[in-house]
Parts: C-alpha cells; structure tokens; sequence
C-alpha cells in the first residue's frame, strides 16, 4: 500500500485539497475522495473514455493519470461546463435539443471530448468529428445525434431548433419542413 | 398512408404515418425529461451513491473452468487491516439462486433451475464466484481478495455445445448437457421439399457477444430505521427483491430494490449481478456496502448472448414462393442454465422470420458447456435466427433471379396468417412498406471508390415479439395522482435502462390529462414504493407499464370530468382536461378548483392502473399454440457497404432501417432506439466477440473486445411506419429489441454481392471477407 499524499486540485472552480492515497488515479480521487462522481468509470484503461475531463485545458482519460501527478491543476468535468446557477451551457443544450443522451453514462465523457474539440474554434466536418470521438464509446445512441449535437453547437445553432443540421448535408431535405412547437 | 418530413429526429430520418391521431403530447419528438440531468452530469447512477463509514465488496473467482473446489482459506486474507470478513458459500442462509423467470409474474418457467450464489464444491466456469470478501476500502479489498486460498482440482469439461450433447461427453450437470429443447413439425415437409422448384440450403454460425452497457455492474446496500435492506443497484428488474429474500431467508417485505437511472441494460442487467452480494455482505456486517463490478470482471463472468450453429433448408416454387424449411439450431447455454431454455424458444418461434412458411420441421437444442454462461440480450434468440432467414432468403433471390425486395414482399406475412408454431398474426403488417421505405430511401447504389474496392447493397427483414411470452401472466402497475395545484405525480415500478421508459410514461398522462410536461414528475423503479411494473426485458415496458400509466390516466380524467359535470350539470362528455383547466359548452374551471371539488365531493384524485398481459397456455417442448407472444413488430433494414479486397476491410456506406412501430410515443426515443440498436447489431456483424479458449475467457478488456466507435458507423437513418396497430397505448408497438435482428444479415448480404460469396460465420473480419472473396477470384500472384 502506498503512502498517503496531499493533493490540491481546482475541480469545477472550487479549490479541493485532500490527503489520500498516493497510487489513486484521478479518477477514483475525483469520485472516491472529492465526491465529484460525474466522471464515469467504464473500463479503467483507457478506451472507454467515460472518465473523460480536461486537465488545465487538456482533455485526459482521468483513469490513466495519477492524482499525484496532476496536483495543483485546474479540472473540469461535464458538471462544470453548466453556469453556476446550473443553466446549461450551448453544448450541453445542444446535446439536449438533440437528444444526444439515452442511458447517459458515457455523456460526461462524451461532453468533454466535445468540449476539448471545440475549443480551437474551428469548423469541423461530420467526419471529423466522428473522428474526435473515437476515443469515447456510446453504447445506446449510435453516435448520430451526438455528432448532430456538436455539429449544431460549432454553428452556433446550439440554442436554435434541432431540426435544423446546416452543413451535414445527409438527407436532411425533409427536416426543415415540419417544425414542431417550441422549446426544442 | 400520408408521409411527413421528420420534426425533431436525427439527421436523416423521417416518420410516415396511415393513421393521423389528433394527439397533443404523445407523438412529439420531445426532449425527454431525463435527459437534461443526465447531460447537467447530476444523475446519480448505481456506482455513484456513498454513504459515509460505507464498506466495500468484491468477488473471488474461479480461475478455471471445471474443476472441484478442495480448500478454500481466509486466514491469509484476514490479516490484511481493514478487512471485516469473508464469506463462503457455507455463510449464505440459503445459498441458491433461481435462475428462472424473473419479474412481475406469477409462474415459473418449467425448469426449476437454480445455481450456487457462492460456489461450494463445484466450479463451472470461469470467473465462478467462490468467495466474498468485505472491507473498510476497495485498496483493503484488493489486496486481501489476492490472499483468500482457494485450491481446485481440475475436471475434465466440454466447451462446445455440439460435443456437450454427443455420448461420453462430460457432464457439467448430473442431469446431464441438453438443458432445453424444442420442436415444430408443421404441414408436409417431405411433400413441399418433393414440389420445389428450388433449395437452399446454408449453415451458419453466431458468435459470444458481450452487452458492454458503459456502466459495469454496481450497487449501493443498507439497512434502514425499518431494519429493510435497501440495495439500490443497477439493475433491469426491481422484482429480484424476492430472490434477495429467499437466499437470505426473510420476508420479501423485508428487502427493497431501487433501480436508479441504468446505464445501460440490453438484457444483461436482468438477472442478479450485485444484488445477492452486497445483500450478503450488508446482513453480515450491518453496515452500508458498495460494490462495483470492474470492466474486466463484467466481461469475464456475466451472462453473454448465445452462441448458436443454425442449419437451415429452404425449398421454393419458381415464383420464389417459399414453400418448406428445415431449421437446426444448437446453443451454447454454457455452465448454468439462466434463461437459455427460453432464449431457445423465441429463436423456434421466430425462425422461419417475417415469412409465410406452411411446411416447417424445425429442432432447437442448447447445451450445457463450461463456457461463461449465456442468457437474455437484446433479441433473445429472436435475433441470431434473422442472419439464418435472411441469409436463405437472399440465396433463394440469387437463385431464382427474382429481386431481393420483391421475394420478400411475395412471402410477406399479412394479418390472419398463422406462424409456424400456430399462432394467427393479429394486426396489421407493414412489411412491404419498410421495404419500399428502405430502397426509396436509399436510392442508387454506390460505386466503388476505387479498381481494388467493390461494393455491394444488402436488405434484410425481421419479425421480433414485443411482450412476454403469454402464460407468465404477466401485468404492470402504475399510479397517477394529481397534487392540489395540478402538477401531477406518476409512480411506476418500471427500471428506466436508458430508452426512455420513465419519460414516455410522463407523455403518456399528459396525453390524457392535458398536463404540461413540466408539471409531471415520474418515480420509477423502487420495488417497495412504486407499483410493480415488471421487467424492463422483452420490448414488455411500453405496451405493460405504458398501459397501465394509459389505463390510470382514463380512470383518472373520467373521475374529475365526472365531478366537475356533477358540479357544473352540464354532461361529462362535452368537458376536457387541458392545461390547467377543464373546458366545455359554458364551463371553464380551474384544475386547482376541480381537484378541491373532488375533495369536497369525495373521489379521489389519484388513481391506479393495471393491465395484464395477453393469456394463452405454456408450450410444451413439441411447439403448438394458439398464441406465444402478445404481437410482433415487423422491420426492413438497407446496408451499402464498400469492400477493399486487398485487406479485406469494410467501410459501411450507408445505412437506413425501417420498422413499423405502430405508434411513436415519442419519436425521438423511437429513433434513438432504432439507431443504438444498428449500432450494435453491426457490432456483432463486423466487430465484437468474447473469445474463449477451452473454458478460459480470454477477453481481458475493451482493447480486446471491440464496439463500434463513431468512426466505425455510418450515418443510421431510422424511417418510422405508425400503422397504428399496435398492442402498446396509442397503438404503439414495442421498439426496444426488434432493430438489432437485421444488420448482421444486411451485411453480409451487401459482402456477398460485393465479392461474390456469402460469409456465414459471424463477426466478419476482415479474413473472413478476403477468404469470401477468395472463394470467387483465383489467387493473386504476389511475386
């Protein structure tokens, strides 16, 4: 068993000290110590991307890192990314509008790959973003309306209706054409 | 049949209906309302929920397959600090599980089956649990569940299904191998194989697939100021309650089993994973327990879906008539017997597929193995007999030259058709509309991208019950009860694994008490303090527990109507319940001042409902019924598929899959369902197996063990036929399983008519597809 070790972090804009374990990965540091349980564990090795966060900035499969390692770092999970009164941000309202979560346990990954690939500004195609996920496995959804999610959040379409897909241009002729109500 | 644009889906997809309802909440792609906590990351699931002093649990298993179980020692393990105990199979009070039916349902299957919680003597398979090991701390845990001695004696074991069953061969169980077995002789087999003008004949084999739901088996247990174990679990069936209670020997109003939002079930969450277990360890110590299942141990020992070799014969006129079919089917049930037997029966009754089939011999049989053990997953067993069907009906097509669609269409099942096993189909069949709807919307077949690339277009159909079979009696509650400002609460046992089952509950009693969405609040899934609902299995929640929210609704609505006409004096049938009011010739009431009313006048206003399933009699092992399955729901799926035939790989090009699923409660949960179940259907065409190698599980991990990712899908374009015909509220038919059945047989069609021969064995890897087409084009010269 290995020593104990004090390890200060600043998850989600709160400043967390903690003495524990020097062997825990971030992961079990974030749910077993901080109680921030919404990084997932799905595999601990690294492929299943459920634990996803960013690392000052830097998206991190958080079972593949020691909390040791990463002391006095800036984390952010999917639970930060919403404003303090709990409000959505325009990722998470466009993975809502497009019905982007079914079990919703790889979501918190899920988002933070999203948020880690956003971050740069640029305009990515479906492909693309197929391809910034592939380190983040979705059991219930078939990635489609993810993908749709963050199409529509790049274009700034987060907060519009979900049938509108701008640029994917895969047979969304019909989809425009019988709007439904408000509030999605 | 009317076709619409598709508000709300994902990209790509559309929804055609015959019959427009006038509907104000049921039938909108809403958001659902489990979502926003969901991506807010505030859900708190299984694994999440800690108490303070809290314990933890882990499992020691059998590292081999077969073998007697000499000395088991925790003295070692006892010395670690922070452990509290550790129990073996002498420290359970009853120390067998039932492995049969589960659920809201009063009978049992015929086999009394049952299991050791902790083995004892014997192990069967690897990764058996044999010991429980409880400590202060998962680091505690580990070490000490490395130090409780264990020593076996190797058995000799039988690892596959076929040699399970032939003589001499082991005995996993002293009742010997074939643990089930079934049998339709239907019509005049010999006499329809003596007219045809055409037979096919195909083998072909499906492989050990994992459910891989990305959240591993896990649980939190404690006892409450009532002395109730509370075992708050990820789990698809509430009811094991009463299993908990059995082993350990106390009332069943004793133990109570909530089932938080899931993180995913597909039948793997229907037996008992944790719940024995951390039951054991919280009796034991007194104290809260969490237990958390790794990744690794999920894909080690829990029940997978069956490995199944199908032999199937077809005989056909000219015309692509089909007129005759011998079918084979032999499972690996592997080391205990779970659902397999019944798994076996949906695979005979759905064998011949969507098909008009007067002349059929058909035996199903699955063995004991020592291989992981097999039960419910997502199709169960209706599922692996799609790429048996299916395969045939596209060779017969190649044979007669008669165009896939078109051979499928004339064999179509239509409403008073009677299946092989004699059950009449009841309500309308859409079949040859998913299949119009599948090549409309696919339009011209790709071109290959390439000299060295071919591709090629498949379709497959599929038949898949929805609802348990009709002697479980099986029934759902629901309770619907208006609070005095007119928001509205919904109880209902119903485990919500991820498609929706709380939330289309919601739209259900909005529908018929015009309650804004908002203003409803759900609790689901706790077996002491919602009405049972039954297992969220067998595509059963929507049409049972969707029912019941249905039927409390009406009692509902009819009971306030009835008041406020009684107040009013005008006629009950001129009023309606819209949001926040009730409105009629003259009258527009506050529902605040409705429900006061009722108060005053004494009906109450809540309500509850049940609705029983469909009745019929239990099948013995020759299969002859009236009725096995409440309905079915009917599908076409389209693949456009690229092969390189160099390296043998696939590139899905498009994808688009049609069912007819009555009525979409919620449409977006409807294409959600349809897509996630592609999704995984061309997982196990293309990619995932549990490799086990004489007993041994080999599949140390998702490195090992693939699902697809993002990159490995196409765009899924879901098409919804409404003919309203379903059993389920509103017409609705069940979703869930039936759009896992078709890819695989997609695939390989879309492979055979890229290279020219047909894989038949699953997953198709790249190997398999080069050694295809090398069965088609002679070997290049590499030197």
């Amino acid at each position: 068993m290995s020593e104990n070790l004090t390890v200060t972090l600043t998850v989600n804009g709160r400043k967390i000290t903690r003495t524990a374990g020097a062997h825990l990965t971030l992961l079990r540091w974030l749910r077993e110590v901080a109680g921030v349980t919404d990084p997932k564990y799905g595999c601990g090795e690294g492929i299943c991307g459920s634990c996803t966060v960013l690392v000052d900035e830097v998206q991190v499969s958080s079972c593949l890192v020691l909390a040791a390692q990463v002391d006095g770092a800036t984390v952010t999970t999917a639970a930060g990314l919403a404003e303090p009164d709990g409000t959505l941000n325009p990722l998470q309202r466009a993975f809502h509008e497009h019905h982007a979560a079914q079990c919703g346990f790889c979501t918190p990954g899920m988002l933070m790959a999203a948020a880690a690939m956003l971050a740069d500004g640029r305009t990515r195609t479906r492909a693309e973003i197929r391809q910034g996920l592939h380190g983040n496995l979705c059991r219930c959804t078939g990635y489609g309306p993810i993908v749709d999610a963050i199409e529509a959040t790049q274009l700034g379409a987060g907060q519009h209706s979900a049938g509108q897909h701008g640029a994917g241009g895969h047979g969304t002729g019909q989809l425009g054409a019988r709007q439904q109500g408000a509030g999605w | 049949m009317s076709r619409s644009g598709s508000p709300g889906y994902p990209a790509g997809s559309e929804i055609r209906s015959s019959k427009e309802a006038e509907l104000r909440v049921v039938h909108q792609p809403l958001p659902r309302h489990d979502q926003a906590e969901k991506i807010a990351g505030r859900t708190q699931y299984a694994g999440d929920l800690a108490f303070a002093s809290m314990l933890h649990a882990r499992l020691v298993r059998s590292p081999v397959p077969s073998a007697r179980i000499i000395r088991r020692d925790a003295a070692a393990a006892l010395t670690i600090p922070g452990v509290i105990c550790v129990l073996f199979g002498e420290d359970v009070p009853h120390n067998i599980v039932r492995v049969d039916v589960p659920g809201q349902t009063v009978e049992v299957a015929a086999l009394k089956a049952s299991m050791e919680v902790l083995a004892t003597d014997r192990v069967r398979f690897h990764g058996e649990p044999v010991a429980l090991v409880v400590a202060e701390s998962e680091d505690a845990l580990a070490e000490a569940c490395d130090l409780v001695e264990i020593d076996y004696e190797d058995l000799p074991g039988v690892f596959d299904p076929a040699e399970a069953l032939a003589d001499g061969a082991a005995a996993v169980h002293e009742q010997g191998n074939l643990l089930g077995e079934w049998r339709i002789d239907r019509g005049d087999v010999s006499a329809a194989f003596a007219a045809a003008d055409a037979v096919v004949e195909g083998s072909y084999q499906t492989q050990t697939v994992d459910h891989a739901y990305l959240e591993p088996e896990a649980g939190v247990g404690w006892l409450d100021d009532e002395e109730v174990l509370n075992l708050r679990v990820a789990t698809q069936v509430v009811e094991h309650y009463r299993d908990v209670a059995r082993i350990l020997g106390i009332p069943e109003a004793r133990v109570r089993v909530i089932a938080p939002y899931v993180g995913g079930g597909f039948g793997g969450k229907e037996d008992m994973t944790v719940e024995p277990y951390l039951a054991l360890a919280v009796w034991r110590t007194q104290r809260p327990v969490h237990m958390q299942w790794t990744r690794q141990e999920s894909l080690l020992a829990r029940p997978k879906r069956h490995r199944m070799w199908l032999r199937y014969r077809t005989a056909a006129r000219r015309d692509g008539t089909i007129l005759g079919q011998e079918i084979d089917i032999t499972a690996d049930a592997g080391a205990y017997a779970y659902l397999s037997a019944l798994v076996l029966l949906y695979s005979s009754v759905h064998a011949c597929g969507p098909y008009r089939v007067g002349n059929v011999r058909l035996r199903a049989r699955c063995a004991y193995t020592n291989n992981p053990p097999t039960s419910a997953f997502r199709g169960f067993g209706g599922m692996q007999v799609v790429f048996g069907y299916e395969s045939q009906m596209d060779l017969l097509s190649r044979q007669l030259g008669i165009d896939p669609g078109e051979i499928r269409k004339r064999n179509a099942l239509a409403r008073g058709d009677v299946l092989p096993v004699g059950q009449a189909i009841q309500t309308e069949v859409l079949l040859a509309e998913t299949i119009d709807a599948v090549l409309d919307r696919a339009g011209r077949k790709p071109v290959p991208s390439g000299p060295r690339k071919a591709v090629g277009r498949g379709i497959a159909s599929n038949i898949q019950s929805y609802g348990r079979l009709v002697w479980l009696n099986d029934s759902a509650a629901a309770w619907v009860g208006f609070q005095l400002d007119g928001s509205l609460s919904v109880r209902c046992g119903v485990p919500d694994i991820g498609g929706g089952q709380a939330s289309s509950l919601a739209q259900i009693a909005a529908e018929v008490l015009g309650v804004e969405m908002d203003r409803i609040t759900v609790h689901f899934g706790d077996s002491a303090l919602t009405p049972l609902a039954g297992t969220t299995t067998a595509t059963r929640q929507l049409l049972m527990s969707g029912n019941a929210a249905y039927e409390a609704s009406v009692l509902l609505r009819d009971a306030v109507l009835r008041t406020v006409a009684a107040e009013t004096g005008q006629p009950a049938e001129g009023l309606r319940m819209e949001p926040g009011r009730i409105t009629g010739q003259g009258v527009a009431v506050s529902l605040p001042e409705a429900l006061v009313t009722c108060r005053r006048r004494n009906v109450p206003i809540e309500a509850i409902g049940t609705f029983f399933g469909p009745k019929g009699k239990p099948v013995v092992r020759d299969l002859q019924a009236d009725r096995v399955f409440p309905d079915f729901t009917f599908g076409t799926h389209l693949c456009d598929l690229e092969v390189d035939l160099d390296t043998g790989q696939v590139e899905l090009l498009k994808y688009v899959a049609a069912h007819d699923v009555g009525r979409a409660i919620n449409p977006r949960s409807v294409a959600g369902q349809i897509s996630g179940a592609v999704a995984q259907g061309l997982g196990m065409a293309l990619l995932e197996e549990i490799m086990v190698a004489d007993g041994v599980n080999l599949t140390g991990g998702f490195y090992q063990y693939l699902i697809p990712t993002a990159t490995d899908l196409p765009e899924i374009e879901p098409i919804v036929l409404e003919s309203g015909e379903g059993l389920g509220p509103f017409g609705a038919r069940g979703i869930g399983e039936p759009p896992i059945g078709p890819p695989a047989a997609a695939v390989a069609s879309a492979i055979h008519e890229a290279v020219g021969a047909r894989p038949t064995v699953l997953p198709i890897t790249p190997e398999r597809v080069l050694g295809c087409a090398a069965e088609r084009e002679p070997p290049r010269d590499f030197r």
